[in-house]
């Protein structure tokens, strides 16, 4: 059940694109304090029957303190561990009597497929459509605002802050790039990749990397294996580890690839699929793991 | 009158056609190497002929282990689509009957999706499940069709088709829909693709298009005889059924073992069967040995614009023989009621 996850944010982050602005376009900075208006809805004080669209979005609430109002989460969050013993509803294809049904005062989502804003905002209930953010600065904008809404302020505050330092800390200690190094993200088997411009590729820019997808136009393209093999990046990702067993082994396999150097030498690195497709607090975890395995755990 | 046997000029337009597509798919790709060199290396893996091509090692490896390979299952998977096309549509007696019109392509689909749902998309169980989706589906329909026809005409065995090709979709949909995580993976297998394969591919493929192709082509006199009427062909001793039957089989086979292999690739079956009907004749003595060479001559083509278009993206090649399909098929349509006759 992570795989999909990729597939999600893949999902969101086009969406995102497509409508040509993350959060921080959508809203500005919100003044503390009730009642706010959201979607057209005014709610008078803090939610406390919080339903959570997106794994990320879960982990965001109860890291700023607000798991004790969350009701219900998606078919895909899984952390923290309190989170997945909470009762789990499909976002990806909602259902708005469903949602309705559990009685929020507030539904957070990356995207509206069903349109639940129209269908629960007839009902009164407010839904806050957050999509994938482009950059970190955009996630901590996401942070806030979420923060605000349900009345943990302070709890987004603190959590932004120590993201910010504990980013900061692992930046500061990369070595002097000589030149840049170049990276192949893989999303799943049939080789579609991420851009420099994704999310996620900006966590590969803090460090210093470019992707080859790049040559693409960026965004989420489906590369060729002639031109993943000729590109010969200087490392490869695997999102695709758990979802579809892929590994070292699987990809030295493939017809073509030991040829890569990243293959010859090793660099090949599994990532877990829950770090590498959520942009929610534990993009300081993958930044760690993607900098330990680029330049070393002693850099 | 529609000539019997292949007019020469048209048989060597096929084999340069095919030959060249092979040629140029081999030559045009996204990692660009030079054809000079390209040929080179070609020519030296000869036998008596020693050529030093100036390719690296990681170049070779794009040429031998990803090109040429896709090349290859591309002519025959094209010329397997192609020439169950035109079985399908002498057996049918339906100008518009293709691999897909039976529900062998939506059977072949909720085979391989049910297996990606529970094993996993790289499971080599995708191919077998959807070979048996596709029997299955077959079956199903040339039972309903027999038993709503009492005889098997093509007519009831479209309909029959038709409504099995939608209760499978229908299926194959709602298991997609209850496991949205595999969506992408779903897709991408029915959108088509000869991006990830190698020579296991191949070696998979090659007896599927053997059998097919072969036994297709061994009854193609038969076809001829069954397209001038049922009671005519049984006077002179032919037994419809059997042929039908032996015909469908084997084009089914071969379909099957294409959609395992590349997943669903549309509209090649139409294509190139009703081109060389237009361009050269009605005889399936001349339709089918031609639609070996055109089928596989096009899709290989189609594949390199796939990989070209957006290079270094690929584009899924349905994409690609839809839209040159579709189009064509609004042609095709256009002529046959002109003239009449499919």
């Amino acid at each position: 059940m992570r795989r999909p996850i990729a597939v999600l944010m893949a999902a969101a982050l086009f969406v995102a694109a497509c409508g040509g602005g993350g959060p921080g376009a959508t809203t500005a900075p919100p003044p503390f304090g009730f009642p706010r208006e959201i979607a057209g809805i005014t709610i008078t004080e803090p939610p406390v029957r919080i339903i959570s669209g997106s794994p990320t979005h879960t982990e965001i609430l109860f890291a700023i303190g607000a798991g004790g109002a969350v009701v219900a989460v998606d078919a895909f969050s899984d952390y923290p561990a309190e989170a997945d013993d909470l009762p789990h509803l499909d976002a990806f294809n909602p259902s708005v009597e469903g949602f309705a049904a559990l009685d929020p005062d507030l539904v957070i989502v990356t995207f509206d497929p069903n349109d639940l804003v129209g269908g629960l905002g007839a009902l009164g209930i407010p839904v806050l459509v957050l999509d994938a953010p482009a950059t970190t600065e955009g996630v901590y904008k996401q942070m806030a605002e979420i923060g605000v809404i349900v009345g943990h302020g302070d709890g987004a505050t603190a959590l932004i802050d120590r993201m910010r330092s504990e980013i900061a800390e692992i930046v500061a200690g990369l070595p002097e790039a000589v030149e840049p190094l170049d990276y192949y993200h893989e999303l799943d088997p049939t080789l579609f990749s991420i851009g420099s411009d994704t999310f996620l590729g900006s966590l590969y820019a803090m460090l210093g990397m470019a992707s080859i997808a790049d040559a693409a136009g960026g965004g989420y393209p489906q590369l060729s294996a002639e031109f993943v093999i000729a590109a010969d990046p200087d490392f490869v990702f695997l999102g695709d580890s758990t979802c579809c067993a892929q590994s070292l082994e699987t990809v030295a396999a493939r017809p073509g690839w030991d040829s890569l150097s990243a293959v010859s030498g090793g660099r090949v690195i599994a990532l877990d699929e829950a770090l590498a497709s959520r942009w929610g607090p534990r993009i300081v975890d993958l930044l760690g793991v993607i900098a330990d395995a680029v330049y070393g755990e002693d850099r | 009158m529609t000539a019997r046997r292949i007019p020469r000029p048209a048989l060597v337009t096929a084999v340069v056609l095919a030959v060249g597509a092979a040629l140029l798919g081999v030559l045009i790709g996204p990692a660009a190497l030079r054809p000079d060199r390209v040929i080179a290396e070609l020519l030296d893996r000869l036998p008596w002929v020693s050529i030093e091509s100036g390719l690296s090692e990681r170049q070779t490896a794009i040429l031998f282990e990803l090109r040429l390979p896709r090349v290859v299952l591309g002519l025959l998977v094209g010329a397997v689509l192609s020439v169950s096309g035109g079985a399908y549509q002498g057996v049918f007696r339906n100008p518009l009957a293709d691999p897909y019109l039976l529900g062998v392509a939506a059977g072949a689909g909720l085979g391989a999706t049910l297996v990606i749902v529970t094993v996993g998309s790289s499971s080599a169980l995708v191919g077998v499940a959807a070979f048996l989706g596709a029997l299955a589906a077959v079956a199903v329909a040339y039972g309903l069709g027999a038993a709503a026809g009492g005889r098997r005409t093509g007519s009831t065995l479209i309909l029959a088709g038709v409504a099995v090709a939608a209760f499978l979709t229908a299926a194959q949909t709602f298991v997609q829909q209850r496991n949205t995580d595999i969506i992408r993976e779903v897709y991408s297998w029915i959108l088509g693709r000869l991006g990830t394969v190698g020579w296991r591919e191949v070696a998979l493929m090659a007896p599927y298009a053997a059998i097919s192709i072969t036994v297709v082509l061994l009854h193609r006199r038969l076809l001829d005889v069954l397209a001038v009427g049922e009671e005519e062909a049984r006077t002179l001793g032919v037994r419809p059924e059997r042929v039908r039957l032996i015909v469908v089989l084997a084009a089914t086979l071969g379909t099957a073992g294409a959609v395992a292999v590349s997943g669903l690739i549309g509209f090649v079956g139409i294509i190139v069967p009703h081109t060389v009907r237009l361009l050269v004749g009605g005889s399936h003595r001349v339709i089918l040995p031609l639609s070996v060479l055109g089928g596989g001559a096009f899709l290989v083509v189609a594949d390199m614009f796939a990989r070209t278009v957006l290079s270094p993206a690929e584009v899924p090649i349905g994409v690609i023989t839809a839209f040159v399909g579709g189009p064509f098929f609004v042609l095709v349509l256009r002529n046959s009621q002109r003239t009449g006759a499919p």
